[in-house]
């Protein structure tokens, strides 16, 4: 494995229409790394998800994968470079049956999972195959955003807030899917406010605040590291 | 001879088959329409023109290549498909950004420039196009006799409908398109072209109503102006059905055809507003639509 990051983003700075949201923002993920997000409501932490897909097309800076330039490719092209995206909304189509939307993002790569290997990972969607993808349970729905992308081969997937509102038990289920997929070797750049699940899995954590990285640690400091996290983060 | 309501059946039989042959031009070009309206939130003012396009196609490649009936069925969606593929990447792509009004108010445009341009050319009378010979005659159904040439548009308009139908419901292709129509960025995010979708979706859209005005040419004549005429109950089948809703626009399109003609039969004084009043009344009842999404 080489030194080079896979996914490298230096000095971004972000748009929504004329308020300027992300202010230089500096971020490291090396292949088969987790690497968590963390920073109060409205710091920016989705805003850098988006910027990095392209979905937010206002931008400046540079995003790299594998050295390669992200930032001049058009919307289509990010995903087909090899990143997956599971959006905080969890965007699951309300026209499309659940394998449908399974099946929907277009494979990347070669090396992703296949349907069965997914359907043993996720049983509660192989039942549930057939149905509309909104009549699914939140949790549910958060698995079926989750599997979507790992279909594809993406070699990196940014989760965003996968925990928001769910049950502790569906919980528990999502951070073992996440700990296999660490295992498997997967990139993941997770954004997470429940940072005792994000422990679990990431080996570093960084800090935002305000659309700037303020701290950067590995994930063994966070214990140490709780009265000053739960300062920034206000929790 | 048997009657009903006073009526006498041979009559009813011939309005509704009427009826019906109406009601499949409505339900393709509904289609159509719901289809481009769905993705691309653009109401296709040239619908009509695309139609007139298809039919002419027909006719000039008779009349000018000898190409017959059955080719031009296949040729005529081609080349006018590739037209609109044309259009919305040189013009309509430009306009997705801004308020959707801007897409209706270019499409108009560009109907009134077509048909203009072919009034110019051919004047506003309608030129004959002949049925192929293998579907001209009629045939005794027992109860009334019907011209072959009908059946078939009947039975074709099915096929394009279902098919159309299958392809959007059943298909890869058809669920991006159904995913794209709820959040056309997310699709792309994961790595759909979606503006390519779009391109195919109008050229889709304009081939269908080609296909339509191919069918059609035989049965009314081939005149600049035969799309304006038709578009206008084509939006009211749209609003009906619901705006986008491919099911809608096809169902409606049948069921508003044959309720015209059976209006023709029991009072034909209101024929020709029939469908407007259905129009008004769903928009009072029900604004979405009878199968449209309340949003
Ligand atoms: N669509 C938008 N238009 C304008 N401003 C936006 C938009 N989305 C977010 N913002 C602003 O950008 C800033 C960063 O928002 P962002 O959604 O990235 O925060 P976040 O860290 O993901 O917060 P949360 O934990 O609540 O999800 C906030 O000030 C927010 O108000
Ligand atoms: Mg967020």
């Amino acid at each position: 494995m080489s030194n080079a990051p896979l996914l490298e983003v230096r000095g971004l700075n972000a748009w929504y229409g004329e308020s300027h949201v992300l202010h230089g923002v500096d971020l490291d993920i090396r292949e088969g790394e987790t690497v968590t997000l963390l920073g109060r409501n409205g710091a920016g932490k989705t805003t850098t998800l988006r910027a990095i897909m392209g979905i937010l097309r206002h931008r400046e800076g540079v995003i790299r994968l594998r050295g390669k330039d992200l930032l001049s490719l058009p919307l289509h092209k990010v995903a087909q470079a090899g990143i997956g995206y599971v959006p905080e909304e969890r965007g699951i189509f309300a026209s499309l049956s659940v394998s449908e939307n399974l099946m929907l993002p277009p494979t990347v790569s070669d090396g992703g999972m296949s349907v069965e290997e997914i359907y043993t990972l996720f049983p509660n969607l192989h039942e549930r195959r057939s149905s509309q993808g909104t009549k699914l349970s939140g949790g549910e729905q958060q698995m079926l955003a989750i599997a979507r992308v790992l279909r594809t081969g993406a070699k990196i997937i940014l989760l965003d807030e996968p925990t928001e509102g769910l049950a502790p038990v569906i919980v528990q289920r999502i951070g073992d899917v996440l700990v296999a997929l660490k295992k498997r070797g997967m990139t993941i750049l997770l954004v997470e406010q429940n940072f005792r699940f994000a422990k679990k899995v990431a080996d570093r954590f960084y800090l935002m605040e305000d659309g700037r990285m303020v701290n950067s640690f590995p994930g063994h400091e966070l214990d140490a590291r709780m009265d000053e996290l739960h300062e920034v983060l206000g929790v | 001879m048997s009657t009903i309501f006073g009526i006498p059946t041979p009559a009813l039989y011939g309005q509704i088959l009427i009826g019906l042959i109406n009601g499949s031009f409505y339900a393709m070009l509904s289609l159509g329409l719901a289809v481009i309206f769905g993705l691309l939130r653009v109401i296709n003012f040239a619908h009509g023109a695309q139609y007139m396009l298809g039919a002419f196609a027909a006719y000039l490649l008779l009349n000018w290549l000898g190409i017959n009936y059955w080719l031009a069925l296949v040729l005529a969606p081609l080349v006018v498909g590739a037209v609109a593929v044309v259009i919305e990447r040189t013009m309509l792509s430009r306009l997705y950004g801004v308020d959707h009004l801007y897409g209706l108010l270019l499409t108009f445009g560009l109907a009134l420039i077509l048909e203009g341009a072919f009034r110019y050319w051919f004047g506003a009378a309608g030129q004959p196009y002949a049925a192929p010979s293998q579907l001209t005659g009629a045939v005794n159904l027992g109860f009334m006799f019907m011209p072959i040439y009908r059946g078939w548009v009947v039975i074709a308009s099915l096929v394009v409908c279902i098919g159309t139908w299958l392809l959007i419901e059943k298909t890869r292709l058809g669920a991006y398109l159904r995913a794209a129509t709820e959040n056309a960025t997310l699709v792309q995010a994961f790595g759909v072209n979606v503006p390519l979708l779009l391109t195919l979706t109008y050229g889709l859209g304009a081939a269908l109503a080609a296909l339509a005005g191919v069918l059609a040419a035989p049965i009314y004549q081939v005149s600049p102006l035969m799309g304006s005429n038709l578009i206008i109950i084509v939006f009211a089948v749209v609003v009906v059905g619901g705006m986008g809703s491919i099911l809608g626009a096809i169902v409606t399109g049948y069921v508003l055809g044959v309720l015209e003609g059976l209006t023709k039969v029991f009072y034909p004084e209101a024929s020709s507003i029939v469908i407007f009043v259905v129009m008004a009344i769903v928009l009072l009842v029900r604004p979405a639509g009878l199968f449209g999404r309340e949003e």
